[in-house]
């Protein structure tokens, strides 16, 4: 699965993208971001405050409940400032 | 229907011309041009994107303003990479018969794009600070409204 990183989150983490391969267990978009967090410092650091991350699965909305089933590209992002 | 994301600048007349061009139809065209806004001291802002996700959320955003009303044309236009206080950085455009669709479509299309369309703004001010602009309550409070 390849997880992408935007903004502040991606300055924070270091990397704008990954390959990554969560344990069995990992269901959800709030389960990969509780176990990215168990990495390393940094991603801890960086979603501390998980209401201030969206997350897009394969480039659609998505909720940090839904399920990665199928899920390719997952995207985690601070709220977005176009326009 | 038209979206593009690019890092050159644009020349909002000739869009104007361009949409409308051909269709007789067309009795209103609005169009709602975003500046770059040196406040606060900003020397360079710096527009970063989800490739990909961009394109097909601005899609998504004028499929549905076309479902919502009836449009003869429209156009989305979004700047990416760095750009200067004065800068002209995003244009919607919208055409119709009357004029009252064209502006409430107009309405619309940017309440949504500055929701829903994955861009981050950073500002770099002239003592070199940066600052990833925060995302304003106001901003989705203006997209609610137009929740169905």
């Amino acid at each position: 699965m390849r997880v992408l990183y935007f903004a502040w989150l991606r300055e924070r983490i270091g990397v704008g993208s990954e390959e990554v391969s969560p344990p069995d267990g990992v269901a959800t978009v709030a389960d990969l971001v509780a176990w990215l967090k168990t990495r390393e410092p940094r991603y801890a650091a960086a979603f501390e405050d998980t209401a201030a991350i969206r997350v897009a699965l394969d480039q659609e909305q998505a909720e940090f409940d839904d399920p990665l089933t199928g899920v390719r590209e997952v995207a985690l992002f601070p709220p977005v400032t176009g326009g | 229907m038209a979206v593009r994301v690019q890092e050159a600048d644009f020349d909002p007349g000739a869009e104007l011309e361009a949409l409308a061009a051909g269709n007789t139809e067309i009795g209103a065209v609005v169009s709602f041009t975003g500046l770059v806004r040196g406040s606060g001291g900003v020397e360079t802002m710096t527009l970063e994107h989800y490739p990909g996700m961009t394109e097909k959320a601005l899609e998504a955003i004028e499929a549905e303003a076309h479902e919502r009303w009836a449009l003869q044309a429209s156009a989305i236009i979004h700047r990416i990479g760095p750009m200067i206080p004065g800068e002209r950085i995003v244009f919607v455009a919208t055409a119709s018969r009357h004029r009252g669709v064209a502006f409430e479509a107009a309405e619309f299309l940017m309440d949504y794009l500055k929701t829903r369309a994955p861009f981050w703004k950073k500002e770099v001010a002239a003592d070199g600070t940066a600052k990833w602009v925060d995302a304003r309550e106001s901003d989705d409070g203006a997209a609610a409204r137009w929740a169905r």
